[in-house]
């Protein structure tokens, strides 16, 4: 019966068409509410005293002189944390507030409510805090021979994949050492939120997040309170790109807002909440590759070093990514595989955007160029020769049922022809709006990279999602706990709905952890299989329930009826009634939705641990300046799997976002971090690509061969685009200087040799 | 916060007569940065943003004279750009279209950064600054305003009413370098004017330094060997000029560029500034 479909469309978006956001005009004419717009009537502002030092014990912490600032309403400490002073999205080892040791730059040490900003920052300026500093353990290199750090100890996890025959040698190797720095997720809406005292000693929050469910169940052990009593509602997000999985000021916003009985908003400034959230983790990756003389990969050996930064975090997630496609899409029979990340005294690390799948491809791709160099074979030649496809073994030996069109997508972008002309303003030059070069100072390089990463939760993880689908007198209600961070759940809920009920209006319910189940986490390219999933799933429960209510009512034959238009017709007998009518007396169906179960990696890294895979290819064309070391981008072509496209607007918009983050890793963005110090929290010395940084995506292919167990056959698409993006814009750089550039971003000094002068 | 609207000059400069150490405020591109952050206290503000006379701008003869609350957007126009094209170029590389339609000239004056985009251009053009007081007025010349890092000679109770500058018969160059293409603060930057009258080049080297430099020498050596009627020079005239350049430099290091590739640049942005400006003799 699912099979059935209506002739005639509904207006509205269904799945495959264009769905405009209903966000996007609003948040351009800035009338939509951002967490950071919340209001209540009295409510008090709150603040975070945060640690100076990146290692230090604290000796002496005295809140007296803050306390008796006029218009201060509390000043707390670790020693009013109701609950547990931990928390942790895989382990609970990051502290609410500091209790004695400061492991980073910018922890937590108190929190203050006032009834303005400026008597926080007053307040927040008396408290009095004595500190010991301690010598901050920043090379993660020498993290698991230095003393502990933390009690769980300075390892979060070690990884050592064995595929294979390890006796494997090849004919041709190619070894490389490469590094990426710490990029940050740049979103716009820095943490925000407001909690609100509840009568019944629970507290409500209101904050932008990634996982309310995952939220819920840490800020209730940290406050001592059942999870029915924590009620968390999502605020408008301006952002998340993995930023926030992690909580940052939900505790701290409940012990003041429960602490004072009286509602308080907290926002982070830039700075703040470059402190306030995860970054991505810096890597370090060494790599051999084996080949025979025709270019077949034969083995591939690597270690790949993260730096976790503080606190745990979702490292473990990160790690087991970053090793199990350490080497590509690529068939490859043997392989060793050491992943490790490690706790230093650096800004903790976590989920960004490509979870460890966008430093290992900067790895694997650089090697992939060395061996066709080594061979002298046409670089995209050898990938397509040692491209996955379906049937074929990952380096964890789990065998791929799924679409893989990995020769599709490199194909496909390889062979797309650029338009992009020689430049001769000097403003779309290297240097831009700084007018630095003209054309004869110009080096132009091109370059292909591909990558891929898993879809969804891994390693055995129960990964859900639940919906509610309610209809009445016509009109449906979804309600899910789906966090929308701007990857277009609102519209796709909508469509879905539409496509199976054949309804016009589609009210979605605000995402609230009171009102339904977890829909998990909006990362890992999840939501739209996931929380997609479970809306079909729900529709189809109503759809069923709907038709078998009219076959009795009505008498007739079941099998005969469709829904076309807001109408239950049936094909062989004289029977039409509207939805309106049919659903006078409301039908729901409430759904958990999970995908196919997977299982953790044994001792050798070895086991069906992931679902589902997307790849994605990109083109870089670059100019640069060699003697400035001033890059420009002036062309990325892509080619991505979708699986099916179902909403081909929102798809270009991730295309085109996730390139231009992936970009930016590639010629600028680093968090600076020295002896354990951001030195740029700030837009003004943290860059993001501008217009003129950003070149247009063309988008070669989207290549759509429906995925086996996937809802209407759909791909995540989210992180893809900056996987490849990343490795394909060095590659180009590297096309233009012949320089090897080994770490991203390249730096202008990485490009120009200044010591001759 | 007590904020004063000033509506006229008058206003403004009796309104700072009466609060000597008040912040003067204009677009606020750089003061209210610094305010957020919580690092400039203010105790009183005056605001000048509406004062028609800083507003204007006049070409008379041989001068152009600058209202200090004229934006960098204006300065980009047609008119401004044809009369002092370094300086335009300059106010184009100044953050982002809102930045520029906010930010003033006479407030990169006044915040007298090492970084500031339109200082070295208005170092080689020896601007002349009038100085306002309620009571005094004074021309004060611009190395002897800009004192050093984010300090300046305006005392209490004074504001910048206007900068005067020469309109040069030459073509002028400014270039600057950041690690992204636009909206970026400079690592480096270098400004070159000619002056077909005087058969001068004139030029100034921007961030590599506490103030902007003249490198006087340099000036000197190529002003001297170019054939000003032809408007061409030697290949080695060019690499001597650059060399001398960067010599001048006196830059640090800082998490925005070494000191050694600042030096580095000055000497390729100071060859291809010259080299746009003056044809190669083929010898």
């Amino acid at each position: 019966m699912s099979d059935l479909k209506t002739e005639t469309p509904v207006s509205g978006p269904r799945i495959g068409e264009s769905a405009p956001r209903p966000d996007g005009v609003p948040k351009v004419n800035g009338s939509f509410a951002f967490s950071s717009d919340l209001w209540h009537k009295n409510m008090l502002w709150g603040g975070t005293l945060r640690s100076p030092f990146p290692s230090a014990r604290i000796t002496r912490l005295d809140i007296t002189e803050a306390l008796l600032i006029d218009g201060v309403q509390a000043v707390l400490t670790h020693e009013d944390v109701p609950g547990q002073n931990l928390y942790g999205l895989e382990h609970a080892d990051q502290p609410v507030m500091a209790e004695e040791i400061i492991r980073y730059e910018g922890e937590p040490v108190a929190i203050v409510a006032a009834d303005h900003p400026e008597i926080v920052r007053r307040a927040l300026n008396a408290i009095q805090v004595e500190y010991e500093e301690m010598a901050p353990l920043t090379d993660p290199e020498l993290a698991e021979e230095t003393d502990f750090i933390h009690p769980d100890g300075n390892l979060i996890r070690r990884i050592n994949l064995r595929h294979g025959d390890q006796e494997v040698q090849g004919e041709i190797q190619v070894e490389g050492i490469y590094e990426v720095g710490m990029q940050d997720q740049a979103f716009l809406g820095p943490e925000s939120g407001l909690a609100v005292p509840g009568e019944d000693g629970g507290v409500d929050l209101y904050i932008s997040t990634q996982w309310l469910h995952a939220d819920r169940s840490q800020v209730a052990s940290c406050l001592g309170l059942e999870e029915e009593r924590v009620r968390i509602t999502l605020a408008g997000v301006g952002g998340a790109f993995g930023a926030r999985e992690d909580l940052s000021l939900h505790v701290h916003l409940c012990m003041l807002a429960m602490r004072t009985n009286r509602a308080v908003k907290m926002i982070y400034s830039r700075e703040e909440s470059f402190h306030g959230h995860v970054h991505r983790h810096p890597a370090k990756m060494w790599y051999r590759h084996h080949a025979d003389s025709k270019g077949n990969l034969l083995r591939v050996e690597a270690k790949v070093l993260l730096d976790g930064g503080a606190y745990a975090s979702s490292s473990g997630a990160v790690i087991a990514n970053a090793t199990c496609f350490a080497a590509g899409p690529y068939r490859i029979p043997s392989a060793d595989i050491e992943g490790v990340v490690v706790r230093t005294n650096n800004p903790p690390c976590g989920a960004m955007r490509g979870f460890g799948a966008v430093q290992t491809c900067v790895g694997h791709e650089a090697q992939m160029d060395k061996l066709a160099r080594a061979l002298n074979m046409d670089p995209v030649e050898i990938r397509i020769k040692n491209a996955l496809k379906p049937g074929d073994k990952l380096l964890t030996g789990q065998t791929i049922t799924g679409t893989a069109p990995v020769a599709e997508v490199i194909q496909t972008c390889a062979e797309h022809t650029s338009t992009c002309q020689e430049s001769t303003d000097p403003m779309s030059l290297p240097g831009g709006a700084g007018r630095t070069a003209d054309p004869e100072h110009i080096s132009r390089g091109e370059a292909i990279a591909v990558g891929f990463k898993n879809l969804m939760f891994s390693e055995g993880f129960d990964d859900f999602s639940s919906a509610l689908c309610q209809l009445e007198n016509g009109v449906a209600t979804i309600t899910c706990a789906c966090a929308e961070v701007g990857q277009g759940f609102v519209t796709l809920a909508q469509q879905i709905t539409r496509e199976i009920l054949g309804v016009e209006e589609v009210i979605l319910a605000p995402a609230a952890t009171q009102t339904v189940g977890s829909a998990g986490s909006t990362s890992a390219s999840r939501q739209t299989w996931m929380s997609g999933g479970a809306v079909q799933k729900a529709c189809e429960e109503v759809r069923v329930k709907l038709l078998e209510k009219l076959a009795v009512e009505h008498q007739v034959d079941i099998d005969n009826l469709v829904l076309v238009d807001g109408q239950v017709t049936s094909l062989n007998e004289d029977f039409t009634i509207s939805l309106e009518e049919a659903t006078s007396e409301p039908l729901e169906a409430r759904v958990e939705y999970r995908h196919a179960p997977t299982f953790p990696l044994d001792e050798n890294g070895q086991g069906d641990a992931h679902v589902s895979f997307a790849f994605s290819a990109h083109k870089a064309v670059v100019d640069v300046d060699p003697e400035l070391g001033l890059v420009k981008v002036v062309e990325l072509i892509t080619s991505q799997d979708v699986g099916r496209l179902l909403n081909p607007l929102q798809a270009v918009g991730q295309l085109e976002g996730g390139a231009a983050q992936g970009l930016g890793l590639a010629v600028m963005e680093e968090v600076l971090v020295t002896e354990g110090n951001i030195r740029n929290a700030s837009f003004t010395d943290y860059l993001i690509p501008t217009a003129l940084d950003m070149p247009p995506v063309e988008i070669a292919a989207i290549i759509e061969q429906p995925e086996p167990g996937a809802p209407f056959g759909a791909k995540g698409i989210g992180e893809p685009p900056s996987i490849s993006s990343t490795a394909a814009v060095v590659a180009a750089i590297r096309e233009a200087t012949n320089l090897e550039l080994p770490r991203v971003p390249v730096r202008f000094t990485d490009i120009v040799s200044v010591e001759e002068d | 916060m007590p904020v004063t609207v000033a509506r006229s000059l008058d206003d403004a400069l009796s309104a700072l007569e009466e609060h000597p150490n008040a912040l003067i405020l204009a677009g606020g591109t750089d003061v209210m940065v610094e305010v957020n952050k919580g690092t400039r206290p203010v105790e009183q503000v005056i605001s000048i943003g509406r004062v028609p006379e800083l507003q204007d701008w006049e070409h008379e003869g041989d001068w152009l004279h600058l209202g200090a609350a004229v934006t960098y957007t204006e300065l980009m126009g047609e008119e401004l750009s044809s009369l002092v094209p370094a300086l335009a170029q300059a106010a184009r590389t100044v953050g982002s279209p809102q930045i520029r339609n906010a930010g003033t000239i006479g407030g990169n004056l006044g915040t007298s950064s090492p970084a500031g985009d339109t200082l070295p251009a208005l170092f080689a053009l020896n601007a002349i600054l009038t100085i306002r007081s309620k009571t005094t007025v004074k021309e004060v010349p611009i190395d002897e305003f800009i004192t050093g890092v984010k300090s300046n000679s305006l005392n209490p109770g004074e504001l910048i009413e206007k900068i005067r500058v020469p309109v040069l018969e030459g073509p002028q160059e400014f270039c600057k370098i950041g690690p992204r293409n636009a909206m970026v603060i400079s690592v480096a930057s270098f400004t070159l004017l000619t002056d077909h009258q005087e058969k001068q080049v004139k030029s100034c080297l921007g961030t590599v330094g506490p103030v902007p430099i003249r490198p006087t020498e340099a000036e000197d050596f190529i002003s001297g060997e170019v054939n000003w009627e032809q408007n061409t020079v030697r290949p080695e005239v060019l690499d001597n000029f650059a060399a001398l350049c960067s010599s001048a430099a006196r830059p640090i290091d800082d998490h925005r560029g070494s000191a050694a590739y600042r030096r580095h640049a000055i000497r390729v942005l100071s060859r291809r500034a010259a080299s746009r400006v003056f044809s190669e003799e083929i010898s």
